[in-house]
């Protein structure tokens, strides 16, 4: 456990520690690399979102999100992310609950399974879509003759954000749903509960922090998805065009002002999401489990 | 399948969640990633080779491979120290920087690229110094290395600050009183607890490096040859239409990307023993 100033330490009167306490040169040293470091790279490029957006005035930059693309590249971000955060939280859901309360053959391989969209590159991601609906693939092009279009459209954007955004609900669901212990719901269905009585009495009331974590998580990653998102929409102007994909547009158009005006609005859900991040980390374990289950959670 | 095999379990809806489980990541991982491996299957040899070992897709894995490299090597050094101050130290502003190092996880891709061309450039807040010393970093292999360490740089944090939390200062103290200086405590007992982390967080961050495409797309300049990274090389063919190209460079770097998983699932097992004993 980290020790602060201001928990009781076992003799409060004791001089430091030589033994495990560092000599106070080291100490400012590191402390100074430390913050260099991190400002260098974290800092510095926050401040230079904002200082980028407002450099050409106010009125510019409220023009730049007011304009009526900036408002439909808006609009469809928002729309990503209502489809895809529900999704793979319902499947977070579901797959937490099966492997953190039964045992089955093969419960490694579906964890490892889980994860590998973490493991693949945006832009493979993009392109597997591509390959699949695209008007060449057999499937794309049945589509296509239909009517249909995945690819260099809404749709296809929407499904290349849920696979780079699969692994997050779960992934925080899995670890916090077997912390919990299954006893509560146990004891549930044994006093005569329905299963969905005891999904909504018993175990939503449990993970609901966990749940809004891996939410909170997932839709960070949906509205600001670019390279998957990239290979899929083709790029047309004032249509097919989430946030990011705007902020190349106009980037690359030399509007930087612009781009950097909607830029700092996703910089400002980047903050957003650092901060509900911090405050729900502490509740996502009940406060009973907290305390036993803290070498686990490390392990 | 069998329900349990542990005891009875009164807990309903095993076939209902696992189903659910199965049937979508079938639907939005397996299928989509198959397609990669059976397009790779109607290439001839020829084809593959062709892509997978051309002078441009060579320079594209050497800067690739050496830019996340260097990266995850700087992130190695400084994410340990960040750790170590954060766990070890007080000091004023702690709180902002725990929270702010998960920024590059938070932050889109593309928002980070053009933040750190515009610092870098040569009339930016940093890159007007450095130009005339003769640094170049924006449209250089120095502006990719830049942006491969900022999307890595909370893995090695955040593996570390854990295991350094739970090391119990005991051990620390009896290495002290059996005559260890700091130093020696720090060689001898403190390191071998923490290298497991420090290398999962270094091949996590490496992984995701070698991924990378928003961030480096704008501070590269993207020119063949010189500062090409492989996704970015992928996504020029894929705008030229060439697929079959383009999924043979795919499936090299998913198969590197596996095999780092593994590793880093085998160097957690390590960890997690370690831990334990």
């Amino acid at each position: 456990m980290a020790e602060t100033p201001g928990s009781p330490r076992p003799f409060a009167s004791e001089p430091k520690n030589p033994a495990t306490e560092d000599p106070p040169l080291v100490r400012l040293a590191l402390i100074s690399i430390a913050l260099l470091f991190l400002g260098l790279f974290l800092f510095i490029p926050v401040i230079a979102v904002f200082a980028q957006a407002l450099s050409s005035g106010l009125r510019a930059y409220l023009a730049a999100i007011v304009d009526p693309e900036a408002r439909s590249a808006i609009r469809l971000t928002l729309m990503t992310a209502a489809i895809a955060v529900p999704l793979n939280v319902a499947f977070g859901i579901a797959a937490s609950w099966a492997i953190a309360r039964f045992d089955f053959p093969g419960k490694q391989s579906l964890l490892t399974l889980i994860d590998i969209p973490f493991s693949v590159s945006p832009v493979i991601s993009g392109m597997l879509f591509v390959l699949l609906l695209g008007v060449r693939a057999p499937i794309g092009g049945w589509l296509a003759a239909h009517g249909i279009r995945i690819i260099f459209a809404e749709p296809g954007i929407v499904l290349a954000t849920i696979f780079v955004t699969f692994p997050l609900a779960a992934r925080e669901l899995i670890p916090i749903m077997q912390a919990v212990g299954s006893e509560e719901e146990e004891a549930a269905i044994v006093l005569g509960a329905g299963g969905w009585q005891m999904f909504f009495r018993v175990t939503l009331p449990n993970v609901k922090w966990g749940l809004l974590y891996g939410m909170v998580l997932c839709n960070a990653r949906a509205m600001g998805e670019f390279g998957a998102v990239s290979v899929v929409s083709g790029h047309i102007r004032g249509h097919t065009n989430t946030m990011p994909l705007y902020i190349e547009i106009l980037y690359n158009d030399y509007q930087y002002a612009a781009a950097f005006a909607v830029s700092s609005l996703l910089t400002l859900l980047a903050i957003a999401t650092l901060i509900a991040k911090h405050y729900l980390e502490r509740r996502v374990i009940p406060k009973t489990q907290a305390e036993e289950l803290a070498p686990k959670v490390a392990a | 399948m069998a329900v349990t095999t542990r005891r009875t379990n009164v807990l309903p809806g095993f076939n209902l969640t696992l189903g659910f489980t199965l049937a979508y990541l079938g639907i939005v991982v397996l299928i989509p990633l198959s397609t990669i491996f059976f397009k790779t299957f109607t290439l001839t040899w020829a084809q593959f080779w062709a892509a997978v070992a051309s002078p441009r897709t060579i320079a594209a894995y050497r800067l690739s491979f050496g830019a996340s490299l260097a990266g995850a090597l700087v992130n190695s050094i400084f994410g340990f120290v960040v750790a170590w101050t954060l766990v070890r130290y007080e000091f004023p502003g702690k709180k902002l920087i725990d929270v702010m190092v998960d920024l590059p996880f938070a932050l889109p891709t593309s928002v980070a690229g053009i933040t750190l061309t515009a610092i870098y450039a040569g009339n930016g807040w940093l890159g007007r110094y450095l130009t005339p010393l003769g640094i170049k970093v924006a449209y250089a292999p120095l502006g990719v290395a830049v942006a491969l360490t900022f999307v890595g740089l909370p893995f090695v944090v955040r593996t570390v600050q854990p295991v350094l939390q739970d090391l119990d200062k005991e051990y620390e103290e009896a290495a002290a009183t059996l005559g260890a200086t700091r130093m020696q405590t720090f060689r001898l007992v403190i390191a071998p607890a923490l290298i497991p982390a420090l290398l999962t967080g270094f091949a996590l961050a490496f992984a995701r490096a070698l991924g990378e495409y928003g961030s480096v797309v704008f501070i590269s300049g993207n020119m063949p040859m010189r500062t090409e990274v492989v996704p970015l090389l992928i996504m020029s063919k894929l705008e030229q239409f060439d697929y079959a190209g383009a999924t043979a460079i795919a499936v090299v770097m998913l198969l590197v990307s596996f095999l780092l998983l593994l590793g880093v699932n085998v160097l957690q097992r390590w960890s997690s023993r370690r831990l334990a004993a």
